[in-house]
């Protein structure tokens, strides 16, 4: 701590203040620098390696990945596991089945909170603080995984349909972030103004708050879109149909049980017959195809992702102003 | 305006003052039922998604029988509480939670720490492409997560045994080794959201007055000196405030990932309560034990989230109510 101190002191104080770049440095803020960047150059590095390496052994050759001899760049460049996945039916079921839970969800949250935010952000709505506790109170307590199993398997009957993907509570911790940004965007006045023309409490929501509030909207259809699509947990207790699989839960089945995945035939016979009868060969394909299963369902996040990235900051930051 | 009208009603005879307050009460209906329609969707949705479990925690003291339904099947007082304080099981299982969990929270500081030389940074275009990389993990699912774990510590082909191999080290099955099974979980997780854990950080920090940092330098103050008393100083709130709502968490680990990195071989470290749920109650169908064992994890979670947040509303003044 006491590095920087001594030379500090050395500094003009007669000097305008101005910023940082034109004050000269000490020496010890030079170790600082030098000592931090190369930490966050390594933290850089820890960061992406696995997502690099996860990419370059799915397209290098299976013996070379097992080898060891794939580290920083492709060795025997390959697509043929991504061959064998594009045969995989259950993983285009999967992405089908995840598209369709994702943008029926996404709505069907959307639907429910946004309004439900609107609401909670006007001060004269009527017993606003035990509407408020009704959802807040569904943060801290829950009846807990079995009651709600009871619920959508015995008393709704919603087992393997589509419909146990999509409907369920409201996401309480979102509509306070929505809330949030109500009441702090969109100027009061413009409600008062409206309502003395005898705009009706829809009128104001429909044509003057939600226009306003599409960046908001936004950063929460990406919010439950992500969610929904990475969750595999309600698939696994409430859909045993594997048509009905989202991509999850395939993809459980193939990285975490190793189920094996059918290998084409066409490929079989394009191998030599030791090859193909080699058990550890298969394993070893087996293997390289968890790869290349990584970087397919990840890839529509991954694609879009610096493009949205912005926006995620953006709400995290709207919820963070008031937790 | 409003003890202006007040005087003026007091003015008028009694039927004009109901007339007023009937006028009053229609426009307040007026202006809220639209409001309350609004609201109607979420609060059915939370009522039969929320409430309506919530009604079947009773279960927790019943014997439950499906054909019998949640009311009707019989009570049995605390039988399955005590079944579970009974259980041989249930010490360690408790002991790996509160391991579990007294890791994670140990390792809380790392995201701080990141915020703090992130933000040190001069070069913008530098700090960017680290924000932009470290946040990417966070997007990936649990189960892609868990994959990548078993994927990168295979005895055979994963690239860290490959790497103990080549050093001269001998393969190690990481994933069948109890006393490895908290690191590699928290440690996978600290890799995951360490990134985006710095964004609420990096806001407080942006908030801090650059006079304020000037002022210490013009004192002499080094580098790491404004950080420890300029920077971090001003990030105590949010740090207490996230602080509490992990502690709150306790014992309701991500046990969906606990879930996907258990096996046979390093249960008796991955064992939690929150996974002997579901054992408990979806594979074995008892499901008036499984909610008794959910209930007292849930009971426990809000007894150290308030315990956490009076402490903490005493010792820095922050709380979350």
């Amino acid at each position: 701590m006491g590095a920087g101190m001594g030379a500090g002191g050395a500094k003009k104080a007669g000097t305008p203040a101005r910023r940082r770049p034109t004050i000269r440095r000490s020496r010890g803020d030079m170790i600082f620098d030098a000592a931090n960047y190369a930490l966050m150059g390594l933290f850089l590095l820890i960061m992406l390696y696995p997502l690099y390496y996860t990419i370059i052994a799915s397209v290098s050759d299976i013996n070379e990945v097992s080898l060891g001899h794939v580290l920083f760049l492709p060795k025997g460049f390959t697509l043929d596991a991504y061959r064998q996945i594009v045969g995989n039916s259950l993983i285009w079921s999967g992405y089908f089945n995840s598209a369709l839970y994702t943008v029926l969800g996404t709505a069907y949250g959307l639907i429910v909170m946004v309004p439900l935010a609107y609401a909670l952000s006007k001060k004269f709505l009527i017993a606003k603080g035990f509407i408020t506790w009704f959802f807040i109170f569904t943060m801290y307590f829950s009846g807990g995984m079995i009651p709600a199993y009871i619920l959508r398997v015995q008393t709704l009957g919603m087992s393997n349909s589509m419909w146990v993907m999509v409907l369920g509570s409201v996401s309480v911790y979102n509509m306070i972030v929505t809330r949030t940004f109500f009441k702090a965007a969109v100027p009061e006045e413009l409600f008062e103004s409206a309502e003395i023309d005898g705009a009706s409490q829809f009128r104001c929501f429909f044509s003057i708050a939600l226009p306003l509030a599409v960046p908001i909207i936004a950063v929460m259809a990406l919010f439950f879109g992500v969610s929904q699509w990475n969750s595999y947990f309600n698939a696994l207790l409430y859909i045993s149909d594997k048509a009905k699989y989202p991509l999850q839960l395939v993809l459980r089945n193939i990285l975490i049980l190793n189920e094996p995945m059918a290998i084409d035939k066409d490929m079989l016979t394009s191998m030599s017959a030791a090859q193909a009868q080699d058990q550890i060969f298969r394993q070893r394909l087996a293997e390289s195809m968890k790869y290349s299963v990584i970087f397919i369902a990840s890839a529509p996040l991954l694609i879009a992702y610096p493009f949205v990235q912005k926006h995620f900051v953006k709400g995290m930051l709207i919820g963070s102003v008031k937790g | 305006m409003k003890p202006a009208r007040q005087t003026a009603a007091r003015g008028h005879s009694g039927a004009e003052n109901f007339d007023e307050k009937m006028r009053g009460a229609r426009k307040v209906f007026l202006k809220n039922y639209q409001l309350l329609i609004l609201i109607l969707p979420a609060f059915a949705a939370t009522f039969i998604f929320s409430y309506i479990p919530m009604y079947g925690v009773q279960i927790a003291f019943k014997n439950f029988r499906p054909s019998l339904g949640i009311w009707a099947s019989e009570w049995v007082g605390l039988e399955h509480f005590v079944r579970l304080f009974q259980f041989p099981n249930f010490l360690p299982m408790l002991r790996n939670t509160l391991t579990i969990t007294l890791y994670t929270l140990a390792v809380f500081p790392i995201e701080i720490i990141v915020a703090l030389m992130l933000n040190e940074l001069g070069s913008l275009k530098f700090k960017k492409t680290v924000q932009m990389v470290s946040y990417a993990p966070h997007f990936l699912s649990t189960v892609v997560l868990c994959g990548i774990v078993k994927l990168f510590l295979g005895r055979a082909n994963g690239v860290v045994n490959n790497l103990l191999a080549f050093l001269g080290g001998d393969r190690i099955d990481f994933l069948a080794l109890p006393e490895a099974f908290a690191s590699i979980y928290v440690w996978s997780g600290v890799w995951q959201n360490v990134g985006w854990g710095t964004i609420i950080y990096l806001a407080a920090l942006a908030g801090v007055s650059s006079e304020l940092v000037e002022a210490a330098r013009m004192d002499g103050a080094g580098r790491l000196r404004i950080i420890w008393h300029v920077n971090i100083p001003a990030l105590t709130p949010t740090i207490v405030i996230l602080f509490i709502m992990s502690a709150g968490s306790i014992m309701s680990l991500g046990y969906e990932k606990i879930f996907l990195l258990q096996n046979n071989l390093n249960l008796p470290a991955s064992r939690v309560i929150s996974t002997y749920v579901y054992d408990m109650g979806i594979l074995r169908n008892q499901f008036s034990y499984a909610t008794a064992i959910d209930f007292f994890n849930n009971a426990v979670n809000i007894a150290t989230l308030m315990a956490v947040n009076a402490l903490a509303d005493r010792l820095t003044g922050i709380g979350l109510w």
